[in-house]
């Protein structure tokens, strides 16, 4: 590291520090904010200033199935009983340890990798990072060729087969495109937390198994955790720096 | 060559019904019937609406898909909380019917858009979309009933208010 980088990590840190001592007073006394999406103005540009990422904490996770209906249900995916193509944006995974018969539960969704193999194969440019990390599909120029679905290693995008009608208004999906996990987007920009980690929150608490949050601030719930306990990505060996971590597996 | 009077009356008479019809036609040629929405006034004047809604419609979502710009102007899901109303029954018409805000004038002109075949054709009901994300509502998959009862009475008060107007 520079140093010139090293005091822009201070000038951040004290900007940081500073802002949520300023928030904690706001508030009530005692009471900070930690972990709070940060809500930028609606007419702006998302930057890169932030990027956004989740931890899973897989020594929490009960596979009570809490995110999953979340997801489902905010984003309208219904199923149509035919498991091989029904769409999925979020699931559990089941890792059972044959020698100790271990047995791990965890979420496992898009992981927004920083280079997307999705984007690397789209033919349009319909797959694409957005500058604050979320990794999306723009379904207006989608052909529905579904390379990207072939070219994710984590299996997390779906095809939409059948004709839809009765979509959520945050969550437009229709025949002929792909879609996967788009970390809530919409709610993100609006300041709030992703329907599977408030579904988390409110399903166990402050042992929650999953923590959103701005990987770049490192005051955030999210980097604090991730520099105590580390943050491991699925597949790290691809090198495509995940913005999903894992804790615990 | 000479024509009874029964003749020449008949022909006077075809005559007289066909130019009551040609006169009818030409001073009310069809219009859509558009519906009203909510609001007194479009974000924009109605003429430049008419004329260029899609274009602005087409660089928002631009502008929302891949910079998260999220201003409510020229959002879509604003377009139809507006303009998609309820009739006395408290239903949303369905696009494509000529009762729907879009399709009634994209029916007239016919103008076929793909917009809803993935896109909300009326607003979202639920009020519970971004605050009922608590356990309970998780692993129940729906609202609790409760809740429908009272969207249900909160449309009857909507509709009748609006009789009263």
């Amino acid at each position: 590291m520079t140093t010139e980088n090293k005091i822009d990590l201070y000038r951040r840190n004290f900007v940081g520090g500073a802002a949520t001592l300023a928030a904690g007073i706001t508030i009530a006394p005692g009471v900070l904010l930690t972990g709070v999406a940060q809500a930028k103005p609606a007419d702006q540009p998302v930057s890169s200033s932030v990027r956004w990422g989740m931890l899973v904490n897989a020594n929490k996770c009960d596979d009570c199935g809490a995110c999953v209906t979340a997801c489902n249900e905010t984003h309208g995916l219904v199923g149509h009983g035919r498991p091989e193509t029904d769409a999925q944006w979020i699931r559990t995974v089941k890792l059972r340890d044959k020698t100790t018969g271990h047995v791990e539960t965890l979420p496992v969704m898009c992981q927004h990798c920083e280079t997307p193999p999705c984007a690397d194969v789209c033919p349009t440019g319909a797959s694409f990072r957005r500058a604050d990390g979320i990794v999306l599909v723009d379904k207006h120029i989608c052909i529905g060729c579904r390379y990207c679905m072939m070219a994710c290693p984590y299996k997390a995008r779906s095809f939409i087969h059948e004709t839809l009608t009765d979509q959520k208004p945050h969550a437009p999906r229709g025949k002929g495109t792909v879609e996967s996990c788009t970390m809530c987007v919409d709610r993100v920009d609006n300041g709030e937390q992703p329907a599977c980690v408030v579904a988390c929150a409110g399903e166990h608490g402050e042992d929650k198994a999953i923590t959103f949050g701005d990987m770049k601030d490192p005051n955030s719930e999210i980097s604090q955790l991730m520099m105590k306990f580390g943050g491991k990505q699925i597949r790290a060996d691809l090198g495509l720096n995940t913005g999903v971590r894992y804790q615990g597996l | 060559m000479r024509l009874s009077l029964a003749r020449k009356t008949t022909l006077a008479l075809i005559g007289l019904v066909f130019i009551a019809i040609s006169s009818v036609v030409s001073a009310e040629t069809p219009k859509p019937v558009v519906p009203k929405g909510k609001g007194e006034q479009c974000v924009e004047p109605t003429e430049d609406m008419r004329k260029n809604h899609m274009k602005y419609l087409k660089h928002q979502r631009d502008l929302t898909v891949h910079e998260g710009i999220r201003t409510k102007k020229f959002s879509l899901v604003e377009c139809i909380e507006c303009h998609v109303v309820p009739n006395e029954k408290g239903e949303y018409p369905k696009f494509g019917s000529d009762d729907h805000f879009c399709s009634s004038c994209h029916n007239y002109a016919s103008v076929d858009i793909d917009c809803f075949q993935c896109h909300a054709t009326k607003p979202d009901t639920s009020q519970g979309y971004r605050h009922n994300l608590d356990a309970k509502a998780a692993h129940h998959f729906t609202t609790t009933s409760e809740e429908q009862v009272l969207n249900q009475s909160d449309i009857e008060l909507v509709t009748a208010e609006k009789e009263q107007q």
